[in-house]
Order: C-alpha cells, then sequence, then structure tokens
C-alpha cells in the first residue's frame, strides 16, 4: 500500500547480471546492501521505502491531533505511546532506505516539496474522538495485512524493517479495537460517533491498497523482483474477509449496501471505493493534503535552527576532546 | 541544506543477551544524542541493558564478492571440528 501507485523503474544492465539476480530471488536470497542489483530495483525501492517511511511520519498527524482531547488519562497515554512507535517506524524505515544510498534529509526534501508521496489515508482528518479507535483498527489492520508479507520481501533491510515493526503494529490494532468497542457498547451517541468514524474511514482504508489489478500496471516487475508479495486486490480481499466480522461484532453495519457473503469463492464481494476520489487524493487534492504538507514543512523550517544549533555543538566538543588528547 | 546529522549503528545486549547485537541505526548529531535516541527507539520495551553507538563512518565491512576467498577455505578443514575425531565407546563421555 505504500507502493500505491509507483511504478516499477525500467532498467537497462547486461543480461546475464539480470538473470544471475533474478535467479538469487527465486532462491529467495536477500538482497544485501553491498550486492549487485538492477538499477530499477534499486529506484523502485528507494521510491517504495521511502514512501512508507514518509506514511509513518505524516500518519501522526491525524492521531497527534486528539492527543491534548482524549477523553481520559488511560488513552491520552496508550495514544502518545502510539504516535511515538510511529515516528520510530519513520526511523527503521528511513534507516533501510538509506542502505540503498540516498540521505535521510534527502528524502524528507523530496516529501516536503511533493516529488515523493505517502499514503492516500493520512489525507482524511479526524472529526471526532471514535476515529482514533476506527484509524487503529481499520487503517493499522490495513497496515499490518500489508507489511505480514513484506517481512519476506527480497530486500533485506526491509524484511528486518518489517518483523520488527509487525510487532508493534498488532499493539496499535488492538488499541484501536478496544477504542471501538467502548464506544460501540457504550451510550447511543458513542455508539453514534463509532458508526460515524466506520462511514467515513471505511473506503478510505480500501483504498490504502492501491487501485484494483487491473488498473495496476506496474505489479508485473515488482512481484518478479518479490518487492511485493501479493497484488493489491488480494489483499483488499483478505482485509475485508477479516474486517466485516469484526465489524458485526462491534453491532456496527459496514457502508456498503451490496456487501455480501459468496459462498463459492468464500469471501464477501463488496463494493469498489470511487477511485476518481482516490486519484484525486494522490494528486493532492484530498481533504487534508495541504495542511499535512504545510505542517511537516512548517516543523522542517522552523526547526532548522535546532538542527544546526545541535551539530554547531556537537563539533565544538569533538573540537575540543581532539585538543585535549 | 544544513549539514546533515551523521548515521550512528546501535548495538544492543539484551537482559540475558552474551553478547551485543547490532538492531539498526540512526541519525544523531552526536554520541550522547545517539545513546539518548537509541534508548528511546530501541530499548521502550525491555530490549536490553546495555547500549554501543558507533559512527557508520567506522564501520569497514568485507565485500559481498569476497564470499568465495573468505569463508570457502574453511569449508575443508573438517579436523577443526570435535565430531571430526572417532573416539572409543568404552572411553565414555569425553
Amino acid at each position: 500500500m505504500y507502493a500505491q501507485m509507483i511504478a516499477s523503474e525500467a532498467t537497462t544492465e547486461d543480461p546475464q547480471k539480470l538473470a544471475e539476480f533474478q535467479a538469487r530471488i527465486d532462491a529467495d536470497i536477500k538482497v544485501e546492501p553491498r550486492d549487485w542489483m538492477p538499477q530499477g530495483y534499486r529506484k523502485t525501492l528507494i521510491r517504495q521505502i521511502g514512501q512508507h517511511a514518509h506514511s509513518e511520519i505524516v500518519g501522526q498527524l491525524p492521531e497527534g491531533n486528539w492527543i491534548t482531547r482524549a477523553p481520559t488519562l488511560e488513552r491520552k497515554m496508550i495514544l502518545l505511546a502510539k504516535v511515538q512507535d510511529e515516528a520510530g517506524h519513520g526511523l527503521y524505515l528511513y534507516a533501510a532506505a538509506e542502505t540503498l544510498g540516498v540521505s535521510r534529509d534527502e528524502l524528507t526534501e523530496m516529501l516536503l516539496d511533493g516529488r515523493m508521496k505517502y499514503s492516500s489515508i493520512f489525507n482524511y482528518p479526524t472529526l471526532n474522538w471514535a476515529d482514533i479507535g476506527a484509524v487503529g483498527w481499520l487503517v493499522d489492520g490495513a497496515a499490518i495485512m500489508n507489511q505480514v508479507p513484506l517481512q519476506r520481501t527480497s530486500y533485506g533491510p526491509y524484511s528486518r524493517a518489517m518483523i520488527r515493526i509487525c510487532k508493534e503494529e498488532s499493539f496499535h490494532q488492538r488499541q484501536g479495537f478496544d477504542i471501538m468497542m467502548k464506544m460501540a457498547q457504550g451510550t447511543d451517541a458513542q455508539k453514534k460517533m463509532a458508526q460515524d468514524a466506520l462511514n467515513r474511514l471505511w473506503y478510505p482504508s480500501l483504498m490504502m491498497f492501491g487501485p484494483s489489478d487491473a488498473d495496476s500496471v506496474h505489479s508485473t516487475q515488482n512481484m518478479a523482483w518479490k518487492i511485493k508479495m501479493n497484488t493489491n486486490d488480494e489483499l483488499r480481499q483478505k482485509f475485508v474477509d477479516q474486517t466485516v466480522p469484526q465489524a458485526e461484532f462491534l453491532g456496527l453495519t459496514i457502508p456498503d449496501e451490496h456487501l455480501t457473503w459468496n459462498e463459492a469463492k468464500g469471501g464477501y464481494d463488496y463494493s469498489d471505493p470511487d477511485w476518481t476520489e482516490f486519484f484525486e487524493v494522490l494528486k493532492g487534492n484530498g481533504p487534508c493534503n495541504a495542511d499535512r504538507m504545510e505542517a511537516r514543512n512548517k516543523a522542517w523550517d522552523d526547526g532548522a535552527w535546532v538542527r544546526d544549533g545541535l551539530m554547531a555543538h556537537a563539533e565544538k566538543k569533538r573540537a575540543a576532546q581532539t585538543a585535549a588528547q | 541544506m544544513s549539514k546533515e546529522w551523521p548515521l550512528w549503528e546501535i548495538f544492543i545486549r539484551g537482559q540475558h543477551g552474551l553478547s551485543h547485537r547490532h538492531v539498526g541505526s540512526l541519525h544523531a548529531p552526536d554520541a550522547e544524542m545517539a545513546i539518548k535516541n537509541a534508548r528511546d527507539v530501541y530499548t521502550r520495551r525491555n530490549e536490553g541493558v546495555s547500549i554501543w553507538v558507533v559512527e557508520a563512518n567506522n564501520i569497514a565491512a568485507s565485500s559481498p564478492s569476497d564470499k568465495g576467498p573468505l569463508y570457502e577455505p574453511s569449508e575443508s578443514k573438517v579436523y577443526r571440528h570435535p565430531t571430526f575425531y572417532d573416539i572409543p565407546d568404552d572411553v565414555g563421555h569425553m
């Protein structure tokens, strides 16, 4: 899902080297930073891991929006811990991307000037407290669906980052579901808020898996290189099948009148999200795109003097140490 | 653009671990901040009791293309393994 619309890059290397590389991929040997790899593989991964990292960072904003307004102290502490985890996930992922020969600041600048994207989901607003529950339950649920197979992705540093992240992600999904349970079993007003959160976040969550396979021209090469392990539609189907019974448990209704169990395929039939809306959000025209980028740019610009100050202090200390030796 | 903070590699020894293990990397202006950040990022759930940080510049690594010449010779030296030797059963446990 962090590969929403990432084109795989054309590659024009020596056919023999490419064949050897493919043979290693097929034998499930992990690619490591100092191994030879096709330029297209390297570029695709920089974009995918970079955008995955950006998503963790921008994803702190919709949830951070409710930290000061969390309804109980316990919920507030949990939310703080979760947002702190997201920062850590961004860190692991930037470190993985850097092993491909790009620097974290370069990636950040590409995000800030719009050359790189982040997951479409974080362009939706969090309008009530139940949204924080729905984000944990649905958004982190979709993230896990996507990240569990990525633990077997062909690039070693990316796969190891995923293993680490998946452990923490399941904490996030559970805390979200816990909020939803409380709200759905609460007063009428609370239940209404929970249903409203599900209504607004259901389709944006389905969009996280990227466009339908019919429209996704980029998957073939990425699947062959095992950068991507499953198609968008496979993962989306799995997500729907897992989530519908959870909604039923909560006594909430999925906002899709065509949702029906299909005995023959052993899964649910569901309506596709509005793909026009999806492409508009990716282009920067979603409800919060401008706000999110403005917040990130402001933090980066306003923080410049702090970063420079710490660096100047470190250099001064190092110089003093060297002089003393 | 201002100067980028250097990259640090982080090693952590677990509660009952015998040795420090590489767990990841991070950017920090100096060693002190690197340790503080490593503490927050890598030991938030009781992962360890000791942290080493090393600036990535200071690490030299073997090259993947050396794999053959570096490791192959040891495969022909089975006599380095204790299981190479036949000790009569009568001798008992050794």
